[in-house]
């Protein structure tokens, strides 16, 4: 394949492709990658078969795992990571859903006891696509447009 | 095998509900017993609530039990910025059961994942209150002699009425409910109650007129149409007054048809069904009492 990269490769690393290009800069937030000290190259609206305009990051010797993988597929449901050694992908995985939401989101419910009190968040997916979250405390359906990463 | 807490209606079982309509008839044929004698139990009021407060008392003290408590914030260290998470911790030390009423949805569960010893929740904000349900559910197999295929009819506020919420799920599990639904738009029954029928395969039926679509009903159960669920006072004003129950709208409904109402009432059911033999509702809230001393009798295991 002879087309141009237009997000330089990365050594080693994760590169997190098809993030829908409106979401790119949520991922950088939820991830905390603006703190990150490694290196972090990222592009937004590029051309995608599958989304349109598609974001992609890669980020050098950072390998993403549980909660962070829950969080990523929670704003940004069709995202593909791809783990790389050595300039090859040694691994490519889409993230999933878990069926438990722990801790990551904040129910969008004002009156919900968790907005009030330091209480760890939990909520059941009932939904994947698209995504509701039922509070397992007051019982209300956060749904993906509500969803707010704490 | 008991359950440790009631905070949801859905954490008990069909043969757990059963279980309770059955020691509430026994407790309404007997209703002093000193089952909690030398147990102390917490009623935290956290906001105030006259019938189920003194209900819950009452049963409390129809088992023999003592309590401490208090029937507002006001009277407690709230006032102080005290937690949940810190009330819970200290009171669940020193009693044998909390019963629990909180403005705040899921504090009740919060608290049961807190406490060491069971906690009933009496009420969370717009989200359950599974004793009334209970006591909705004993009214009706006391009336009609079973929970299997009851035909009811819901009234009024249906989109935030959460006693309606919680007896639709509750009589869900019984054979052939049927369920209509008579509501102004604004306060229909939510998507997600619908949703959940449709996938249960259970009949129901949204009318927007209050009229003699009712003559079919086993059961009429009215809520309360309130003032400020509304956005537009306009809205309010139009319908204010179409959902009101009057004595001769019953002339065509079936003669062991029972109207329940969770209380208080405003204006949805006018005076003149007082009389009507249909009225159920007082007594309704004195099954509270007999429902409720069930559900603690169950709950901690002394029957």
């Amino acid at each position: 394949m002879d087309k141009a990269l237009q997000v330089s490769a990365i050594k080693n690393g994760t590169v997190i492709d098809h993030i829908p290009a409106e979401r790119l800069f949520d991922v950088i937030n939820i991830l905390s990658l603006y703190k990150s000290q490694n290196m972090i190259t990222f592009g937004t609206n590029l051309d995608s078969k599958q989304l349109g305009k598609k974001g992609i990051i890669k980020v050098e010797n950072r390998f993403f795992q549980g909660e962070e993988i829950d969080k990523i597929a929670l704003i940004a449901p069709n995202a593909k990571l791809n783990t790389i050694k050595n300039y090859e992908v040694v691994k490519k995985r889409v993230v999933e859903i878990p069926d438990e939401i722990i801790s990551i989101v904040k129910c969008f419910n004002p009156k919900c006891i968790t907005n009030h009190e330091e209480i760890i968040t939990r909520f059941t997916v009932i939904s994947k696509k698209p995504i509701e979250l039922k509070c397992q405390y007051c019982e209300k359906i956060t749904t993906e447009d509500e969803v707010v990463i704490k | 095998m008991h359950t440790k807490n009631l905070i949801s209606i859905t954490d008990f079982s069909k043969e757990d509900y059963l279980r309770i309509m059955k020691l509430a008839a026994d407790f309404e044929r007997n209703p002093n017993q000193n089952l909690l004698e030398g147990k102390v139990v917490a009623s935290l009021f956290f906001e105030p609530s006259t019938r189920t407060r003194l209900s819950f008392e009452t049963a409390i003290n129809r088992l023999g039990g003592r309590i401490v408590g208090f029937s507002d914030s006001s009277s407690s260290s709230v006032t102080k910025g005290e937690t949940l998470h810190d009330t819970t911790r200290m009171v669940s030390n020193y009693v044998d059961l909390i019963v629990m009423r909180h403005p705040l949805e899921g504090s009740a569960r919060y608290a049961s994942q807190i406490s060491d010893v069971p906690v009933i929740n009496a009420g969370d904000g717009a989200n359950q209150h599974p004793t009334q349900t209970l006591l909705d559910m004993y009214s009706i197999i006391k009336t009609q002699g079973r929970l299997d295929n009851i035909n009811i009819f819901m009234v009024g506020d249906l989109k935030y009425g959460r006693t309606v919420h919680s007896l639709l799920q509750a009589l869900s599990v019984f054979e052939k409910p049927i369920f209509n639904f008579i509501a102004p738009p604004e306060l229909a029954m939510p998507v997600e109650y619908k949703r959940f029928l449709d996938n249960k395969g259970i009949r129901y039926f949204e009318h927007t007129e209050f009229n003699d679509i009712i003559s079919e009903a086993d059961i009429i159960y009215m809520t309360r149409v309130q003032k400020e669920r509304f956005t537009d006072p306009i809205e309010y004003e139009k319908v204010k007054n179409v959902y009101i129950l009057r004595n001769n709208m019953l002339d065509n409904t079936k003669s062991t048809m029972k109207i329940l109402h969770p209380l208080p009432r405003v204006n949805e059911i006018h005076p003149d069904v007082d009389s009507n033999p249909k009225a159920y509702y007082f007594t309704q809230a004195l099954n509270g009492v007999y429902t409720r001393q069930a559900i603690i009798s169950h709950i901690m295991g002394l029957k």
